[in-house]
């Protein structure tokens, strides 16, 4: 490719900012609902790292990667949506506080 | 040489028949409860005739294991398929099939629930058992050790008693702890044997030359001894088998005490004394002290049960005590006479619980308090339970006596450097040991007495139904053998002789050069040309 | 030809123990009968062809011995099953089967009405074969084998009658008592074999003067050991307490087992191993002292008792010291002596009790007895011969032997063993007479409604009664003192004890016709006084026992209550056994062993309900913890 691309580090920043963001979404929000959307945000930082790298490097196992973690993070949300769907019905809350029963 | 039996070579044949057997169990309806009890025992009583082979084609004057039967298994880990048995295996394989057959069929009236699983759960536990006393490769020994402990636990925590669950996971939990401490020792000797041969293996027979140096070998006969002792009981390792049997139905409880505990005795002879025999030595007082303790215990807490089914828990502790004794007495009478005495618990005690069954399936309860007078309506229950008391009491004519009496004069008669003024720690030992047997006629004769004597106190015993034909086939094979071992033992100590005298040459061999005197070594055999022509 | 069929002399009532026991209930009670005698009558007559064969010997050959198969062989330890006859066997097969026989037959008329006669007859023939093993057996073990198995049927007998607790408790007594013995010969047995390498009888007895020197403690070791299973058989002290008790089971039992043939298996032993305690003095010593001191302990005993089968029981155990007394001076042959004639006259003591009994429908006790003699002519007279036999007045049998006994105590023992011996004859001829006087004599104080039953037993019963009245009266004539040539039973019996000349004791008088006729004058006149004073107390003056016991009240009741030897076993030794053992249970195995192993599992509970805390249930919490743990990793690995 051309030397005259988008340095990787610059990739790396936005990447590192995007994870930070969902991680801190993770952490602080309550929404259920929102906690995967932070997740997603978190996936697909990592996706852009993946992707980065792999250009850097001209090697395709990054991507492929990427593919990967499309394909789980789909299945993912769909499993997690379906859980958080029936949540909902049973508790009218999508709030992770309010859903602790594994508490020991 | 290679006995097979539908091309199958005898041993496979008969580890493996009963879980084919279970396979089929699995098949048949579980509406129909009859069909599949039958099918069980014929599964069993099939492996009891397959088994007979062993003991009648058994060569009782070659050295070293008999049919035997090896593959390669898993190669790169040394790992094989190694199965063949000597005298002592030959005649525990023999209990089991035997014992397992009559606990089937006693189990036709006392299970009424879930008769399809608690059929396939038995017939699989034989597999377990079998196969740990014919496995020759400590990977498949520890296999079938374990295999075998799942059904058991469930035989006691499905089919139990009320306190069920706190005996089965108390039973299991023993047995693991102390079976995981001898996984580790197995793979350090595993490690030793091949940092010192370069070779990775798990086969026992090559595993028996591993040279290790004292220290090692008494951490790891150690760690071989915990699991055995537990398994045995011995002296403290002893209470989760009193809770085991009375929570276990009565067949889990012959098979416990009939094979179960014969496998930690099985495991000292088979595992931790032959690859351990300096360490085996070393241990000696303690295991004996233990064995003793054990002997005078047992006796005197069976002496105060209330409960039947806990008085013989209770005595078994005694008994195998007498076994250990035996074992570690280190001359050829003390060994036969252990082992036998072994395989003579297993036909008592089993016939013991046997007759406690019975007697639980009438008024269902254990307590002695509860009885009174049966043997006026029990008249033939009377005799064979008297039979069965009086062969574990140990009275000459019956088996017991042969092998206790043969215990006490091993004991009577080793470690003769050991020595206390005119005496010899030996005669003390037997003449302490020896009160074991008075106080085992106190406990059974009493226990005996309040149960089957006396008029009817409570009017529930009034009128019960003798021996019924089935329970009567239970109790009969068992009291034949019985007396036949009490009256001509030879046909099964000869087949003994061999083994012991291989056991006993291991030790002595490794142990002469650690003494300053050697021991005085008794003449392991007598020509079997010797004998009949006296 | 008789020595060839030796073997079927004990099994042949096994066979028949077998046959009643396995068909019991099936068969008819003639059937049970036939058998029951039948194979105890063939088993006489084999014995007495094998007694004719072994006569015909010359007396340094009467030996012979039969194999039938090994039983235990394991290393070094050979032990077969072998029947070996020699005189002193010959004189005990023959007083098995013979008393053995004569008890059989009585028992079917005795026995007649009972439920359980398949069963009865069984044990009886069960019992025959364990003695004729015990005495017939050629080594230590198969000894062994005999002597746990008369335990075993006395436990059965006794207890036949197991609906009733005393019985089985007596039963039970019998058994464990015996088992204590038991334990001393069982060790005694492993000395021997360690020892000589042998268990055999001809190799340990030849080879004991050679390998143990006399006063060895080897040889003293053995020999206490084997005679403390004797006192446990026998009855003695302190292992005698359970000989009374046993008295629960029927009468026939009491005159076969506790009267004839079992409790005199310690006898047997001892003179058996006779070699040993001529090796150790201080052992023979022993025997002499514990003979001595039961004989007179049981006959004081038996003064006072009230029940007809117990006076026996106790003047069973004083004579039982007697025997000992014989054979703790190396008089080994007047022990056995004694052990014939007494199996004669006790047995026909007791089946004349039994008779009594019968004819009272069960009544025991003397005081509701008396005057019997016109009702019960034969039993009456029968009971009078064994009565002067037992209290020793010539020419009866027991005058012989037991003035021979008390001749080898003067001779051996010394005068104070003697004199001792002596006042237990006295106290033998006032106790045994109490009891005749009381149950034939007198006025009657039997109830009235038993009083119409009162009748002679049949001829089943009466005719045993009468041969072992003759035995008892002409018995003593195998073994006259004195007269040349007359003791035929030391002649018999003295390849057996051969070898005991040289090792006896030394006599401490020398032995002179003149003193022995004396000393048989003096315990005839003894004798006679306590027959008369029984009769002064008891016929002449029926007050005067009862005046006597105000005064002595002290003594009397001691004596009346056996010197409260079982209520001292029961709360110093049964008691704290018991107890402890309860404690041990309670509070060791429960609360220390499994409180451990309880203990260990709720530690590691308690440490999981500290663990449980970090679980919150908050997702977002364990998020931040993977969080922080994420980047401590990163943070170590980056900073390393």
């Amino acid at each position: 490719m051309g030397s005259m691309g988008v340095p990787t580090e610059y990739y790396q920043l936005v990447a590192a900012l995007l994870f930070t963001i969902g991680l801190i979404g993770v952490l602080v929000r309550r929404s259920a609902l929102i906690i995967f959307m932070s997740i997603e945000l978190m996936l697909n930082a990592v996706n852009l790292s993946f992707v980065a790298f792999s250009r850097q490097h001209g090697q395709m196992d990054g991507q492929i990667f990427v593919f990967f973690v499309m394909a789980v993070a789909a299945a993912e949300v769909a499993v997690g949506l379906a859980i958080l769907v029936a949540i909902f019905r049973n508790r009218e809350t999508a709030s992770v506080d309010e859903v602790h029963l594994l508490k020991g | 040489m290679t006995f097979t039996i539908l091309g199958v070579p005898i041993l496979t044949f008969l580890t493996f028949f009963p879980t084919v057997g279970a396979l089929l169990i699995m098949l048949l309806p579980a509406s129909k409860p009859r069909t599949v009890r039958v099918t069980a025992f014929l599964v069993s009583i099939i492996t009891f005739a397959a088994s007979i082979p062993l003991f009648t084609l058994f060569d009782s004057t070659q050295r070293g294991m008999q049919f035997t039967e090896q593959s390669a298994w898993v190669p790169s880990l040394g790992i094989s398929y190694h199965m063949g048995v000597d005298g002592i295996s030959m005649l525990l394989i023999l209990l089991t099939t035997l014992l397992t057959a009559v606990s089937i069929l006693a189990s036709f009236s006392a299970i009424t629930t879930r008769v399809k699983a608690y059929m396939v759960t038995f017939l699989l536990l034989e597999t377990g058992m079998i196969g740990v006393f014919t496995a020759l490769d400590l990977f498949l020994f520890y296999i079938f050790w374990e295999v075998m402990l799942i059904p058991m636990y469930l035989l006691i925590g499905v089919w139990g008693g009320p306190r069920r669950v706190y005996a089965a996971v108390k039973f299991i939990l023993y047995t693991v702890a102390g079976s995981l401490l001898m996984l580790v020792g197995i793979l350090k000797l595993y490690i030793a044997h091949h940092a010192a041969t370069g070779i990775y293996t798990f086969d026992l027979l090559q595993l028996y030359d591993t040279p290790l140096d004292p220290g090692t070998q008494l951490w790891l006969f150690g760690a071989f001894a915990l699991a055995f002792a537990i398994k045995v009981p011995m002296f403290p390792f002893h209470t989760w088998l009193p809770d085991a049997h009375v929570e276990a139905p009565t067949a889990g409880s012959v098979i416990l005490a009939g094979v179960l505990l014969k496998m930690g005795v099985y495991g000292f002879l088979r595992f931790a004394i032959p690859l351990f025999p300096e360490a085996a030595m070393t241990y000696t007082p303690w295991i004996v002290g233990l064995a003793l303790i054990g002997i005078i215990y047992g006796a005197l807490v069976a002496m105060v049960q209330r409960d039947v089914k806990k008085l013989v828990a209770y005595s078994s502790v005694s008994h195998l005590g007498f076994v250990m004794l035996g074992i570690f007495a280190w001359n050829a009478q003390g060994l036969s006479g252990g082992i036998l005495q072994s395989i003579n618990h297993g036909l008592s005690t089993g016939a013991l619980f046997l007759a406690v069954g019975i007697l639980y399936e009438r008024r269902h309860t254990r307590e002695i308090a509860d009885f009174g007078g049966l043997s006026e309506t029990l008249p033939w229950f009377a005799a064979f339970f008297m039979i069965v008391c009086l062969s574990s009491m140990g009275l000459p004519g019956l088996n017991g006596f042969i092998g206790e009496f043969l215990v006490l004069l091993g004991a009577f008669r080793a470690w003769p450097l050991e020595s206390l003024g005119p005496l010899t720690v030996g005669n003390l030992v037997s003449a302490i040991a020896a009160i074991g047997v008075i106080l085992a006629a106190i406990y059974l004769l009493w226990m005996y007495q309040r149960v089957m004597f006396g008029p009817v106190t409570n009017e529930k015993n009034r009128g019960l139904p003798d021996l019924a034909k089935r329970e009567f086939w239970t109790l009969a094979p068992v009291i034949l053998l019985i007396i036949w071992i009490g009256v001509y033992p030879n046909p099964f100590l000869r087949k003994l002789d061999v083994s012991v005298s291989e056991l006993l040459s291991r030790v002595h061999a490794q142990t002469l050069s650690m003494r300053t005197a050697p021991p005085a070594l008794p003449p392991l055999i007598v020509p079997a040309s010797a004998e009949g022509s006296r | 030809m008789g020595l060839t069929l030796l073997w079927l002399v004990p099994l042949l009532p096994l066979v028949g123990a077998i046959l009643n026991g396995v068909l019991a209930g099936t068969l008819p009670r003639k059937m049970v009968s036939a058998i029951g005698v039948g194979s105890v009558g063939l088993s006489l007559a084999i014995a007495v062809a094998c007694f004719g064969d072994l006569l015909a010997l010359p007396p340094e050959s009467r030996r012979v011995t039969q194999g039938l198969f090994t039983w235990i062989q394991s290393g070094d330890f050979h032990a077969e099953v072998r029947y070996a006859l020699d005189p002193l066997g010959a004189v005990m097969m023959l007083v098995v089967t013979g008393v053995g026989f004569l008890i059989h037959v009585y028992s079917t008329g005795y026995m007649g009405h009972e439920k359980a006669y398949g069963r009865y007859f069984s044990y009886l023939n069960l019992f025959t074969f364990s003695m004729l093993t015990l005495v017939l057996a050629d080594n230590f073990l198969l000894m062994f084998l005999g002597w746990e198995a008369v335990g075993l049927c006395s436990y059965l007998l006794i207890g036949f009658w197991y609906q009733r607790p005393a019985a089985a408790e007596a039963g039970k007594k019998a058994f464990v008592v015996n088992r204590i013995g038991d334990w001393g010969f069982l060790l005694g047995i492993f000395l021997i074999f360690v020892t000589f390498g042998s268990v055999d009888f001809a190799t340990v007895f030849t080879q004991a003067p050679q390998r143990l020197a006399v006063g060895s403690a080897v040889a003293t070791a053995i020999a206490l050991l084997l005679f403390l299973g004797a006192t446990g058989k026998s009855a003695q002290l302190p292992l005698y307490v359970w000989l009374p008790d046993a008295m629960e089971g029927p009468t026939p039992v009491s005159a076969l087992i506790h009267a004839a043939t079992m409790v005199t298996a310690g006898v047997y032993m001892v003179a058996r191993c006779h070699i040993f305690y001529l090796l150790s003095p201080p052992a023979l010593q022993v025997v002499a002292i514990v003979g001595i001191l039961t004989a007179l302990f049981a006959a004081t005993i038996g003064l006072v008792q009230n029940d007809i089968k117990r006076v026996l029981a106790y003047s069973t155990i004083s004579q039982l010291g007697y025997m000992f007394v014989g054979c703790g001076v190396g008089a080994f042959a007047s022990g056995i002596f004694h052990l014939m004639t007494h199996a004669f006259f006790k047995a026909l003591l007791f089946l004349g009790a039994g008779s009594v009994i019968h004819a009272l429908s069960g009544e025991q006790d003397l005081w509701k007895m008396g005057g019997l003699k016109a009702h019960l002519p034969w039993t009456h007279a029968t009971f009078l011969i064994a009565t002067l036999a037992i209290a020793g007045v010539f020419p009866f049998a027991g005058f012989f032997s037991k003035d021979e006994i008390l001749y080898q105590a003067w001779l051996r023992g010394g005068p104070l063993l003697w004199m001792a011996g002596v006042i237990g004859a006295f106290m033998t001829a006032f106790y045994m007479f109490r009891l005749y006087f009381l149950t034939f004599h007198g006025r009657s104080r039997v109830p009235q409604e038993a009083k119409h039953h009162l009748h002679e037993s049949p001829n089943s019963m009466t005719g045993p009664l009468m041969i072992l009245a003759v035995l008892s009266v002409i018995g003593g004539f195998v073994q006259v003192p004195i007269l040349a040539g007359g003791q035929r039973l030391d002649q018999f019996l003295e390849p057996v004890f051969a070898d005991a000349v040289d090792l006896a004791p030394a006599a401490h008088a020398a032995s002179a016709a003149g003193a022995e006729v004396g000393l048989m004058v003096i315990s005839l006149v003894v004798a006679l006084m306590g027959i008369f004073v029984a009769y002064k107390f008891y016929v002449a003056d029926p007050e005067l026992p009862r005046r006597l016991a105000e005064q002595m009240r002290g003594a009397y009741r001691l004596v009346f209550n056996k010197y409260w030897v079982d209520e001292i076993y029961e709360s110093f030794v049964v008691q704290p056994i018991y107890q402890g053992s309860v404690r041990l249970w309670e509070r060791f195995d429960a609360a220390v062993i499994d409180g451990a192993v309880n203990g260990v599992g709720r530690q590691i509970e308690r440490g999981a309900e500290l663990l449980r805390l970090a679980q919150t249930g908050y997702v977002q919490v364990y998020a931040l913890i993977l969080t922080l743990g994420a980047v401590v990793l990163i943070g170590y690995l980056a900073l390393r």
